[in-house]
């Protein structure tokens, strides 16, 4: 089970990638994609969109179940991961690159740092 | 792992996908385990057949020895309360492969119904159950008896068709039945030997299948499964499956409902449903609609890998059942196309 160091994670198995200039990726760990299995369907948010942090943001769909999919921070919408309607089973192979589902400007880059590092991450997933 | 009637079973092995593919193109083994299986003897030969003939739909005093049959279990509303397999061991003793989350409703059905010249054993807890389906099982099956050294091998029985083996090892039935649409079989035996057969099957090249590859396999052929398609307010003439009702019996449990529903046709029945375009997987409990009115529900749906798109049976007025009839689901909000498509799916 892959836990990048580079990315913060949220409780609900969202992982942030910080690129700077207030500007956040945001996709499922491998641990989540595992925990689906293949995905079937990725619904995404429309670009500009105003969210808060906890705020359902995205579903997927395995053969299994439907998921929603939080934003584990505040901001706007810039863009989401369009390639993922076409072929969802890049978050399965891919989590942490191909497999991103949305960029977002946040509203208040201090609170990533309220966000589990990949040492706890790893720890929730592992009890 | 899911909670499936009190029984913990697997939804996937390695992926829903890949097992229902493999079902479908070699063979896949099921642990079924969890269904029920009664026995119905009567130490008068026709005292057990002549009961089960007015309980159960089908035709069961047509049963010869070694053979089974699809049959329903009614309430007197005609409403389903289980759909089972019937099979004729000998004359005067009847084996009935019935639900796992109907066990305690059948035997108190039947316990009830049954009059005191005919007994009614419950012998789920002492067989467990696989189910080997797929093209190549029936070659499996001879292939292992062979490897064993088996000097005495069995052939399958036919279509439906149950064989009683020799008690070598317990009480071990095979029956040439399953919920896939494939050719294949069922086997019961005590629990024991179960994991032998398993792991017999897996080496000759099964494929190990969970309940997600056995829900979507029955849904691509439209096979019903109780408490989904199957209430205890709606009749298989309503759910479109007459062909295990036998008409021509003088008197079963809700006949009188079902020929009245023959007659004056039904304000519900049970359709097949196909996604067009790209769309989130159907799912139980979706509303359908045609001209913004919602007309019906999802009763099962999935993605069909067999067609690569999304399949559901759905209960819908009658009206807007017709194959081809344009239909809109809903899902999370928004409406996405699907058209009344011919039974089965594949």
């Amino acid at each position: 089970m892959s836990v990048p160091e580079n990315l913060k994670y949220a409780k609900s198995h969202e992982w942030v990638r910080d690129d700077g200039d207030g500007v956040v990726t945001v996709g499922i760990s491998d641990f989540a994609q595992e925990k689906m299995t293949e995905l079937v369907y990725v619904e995404l948010p429309e670009a500009d969109r105003e969210i808060e942090a906890g705020d359902e943001l995205a579903v997927v769909e395995s053969v299994k179940s439907a998921s929603d999919i939080y934003s584990p921070v505040s901001g706007t919408v810039i863009e989401a991961n369009t390639a993922l309607e076409d072929d969802p089973t890049l978050v399965n192979s891919a989590p942490y690159s191909d497999g991103w589902m949305f960029q977002i400007r946040l509203s208040d880059p201090a609170k990533l740092d309220a966000l589990m590092n990949a040492a706890d991450y790893e720890k929730l997933i592992s009890e | 792992m899911v909670d499936f009637a009190g029984w913990s079973l697997p939804v996937q092995y390695t992926g829903i996908k890949q097992e229902a593919q493999a079902v479908r193109s070699s063979g896949g083994v099921f642990d079924i385990s969890h269904m029920g299986q009664l026995f119905v003897c009567s130490e008068f030969d026709g005292a057990a057949v002549a009961a089960l003939d007015r309980l159960l739909t089908s035709s069961v005093t047509s049963l010869r020895p070694g053979a089974g049959q699809y049959s329903f279990l009614l309430n007197e509303a005609g409403g389903v309360i289980d759909d089972l397999i019937v099979y004729c061991l000998e004359d005067g003793i009847y084996f009935l492969v019935v639900n796992a989350s109907k066990i305690d409703e059948v035997t108190q059905w039947l316990e009830q119904k049954l009059p005191g010249n005919v007994t009614l054993e419950d012998t789920s807890n002492q067989f467990g159950g696989i189910a080997v389906q797929g093209p190549d099982s029936a070659e499996w099956f001879a292939l292992i008896q062979r490897a064993a050294g088996d000097p005495d091998p069995v052939s399958l029985p036919e279509r439906f068709g149950i064989l009683d083996l020799p008690r070598s090892m317990g009480r071990f039935l095979v029956c040439r039945t399953g919920y896939t649409g494939e050719d294949g079989f069922e086997l019961f035996c005590t629990s024991d030997f179960l994991g032998l057969w398993w792991d017999a099957f897996v080496d000759a090249g099964a494929t190990p299948a969970g309940l997600g590859a056995r829900d979507i396999l029955r849904l691509e052929k439209c096979y019903p499964l109780n408490g989904n398609e199957l209430k205890p307010d709606r009749t298989p003439i309503e759910c479109g499956l007459r062909f295990a009702v036998d008409m021509t019996k003088v008197a079963f449990i809700g006949k009188s409902v079902l020929e009245s529903q023959q007659k004056q046709g039904v304000p519900h029945c049970l359709v097949a449903v196909q996604q067009v375009g790209k769309a989130p997987p159907p799912r139980t409990g979706y509303g359908i609609s045609a001209n913004g009115q919602l007309i019906g529900k999802v009763t099962s749906g999935g993605v069909s890998p067999g067609l690569g798109c999304g399949i559901a049976l759905v209960w819908i007025q009658s009206g807007h059942h017709k194959v081809g009839t344009d239909l809109m689901m809903e899902i999370r909000g928004k409406q996405f196309p699907c058209q009344v498509v011919k039974k089965p799916f594949v």
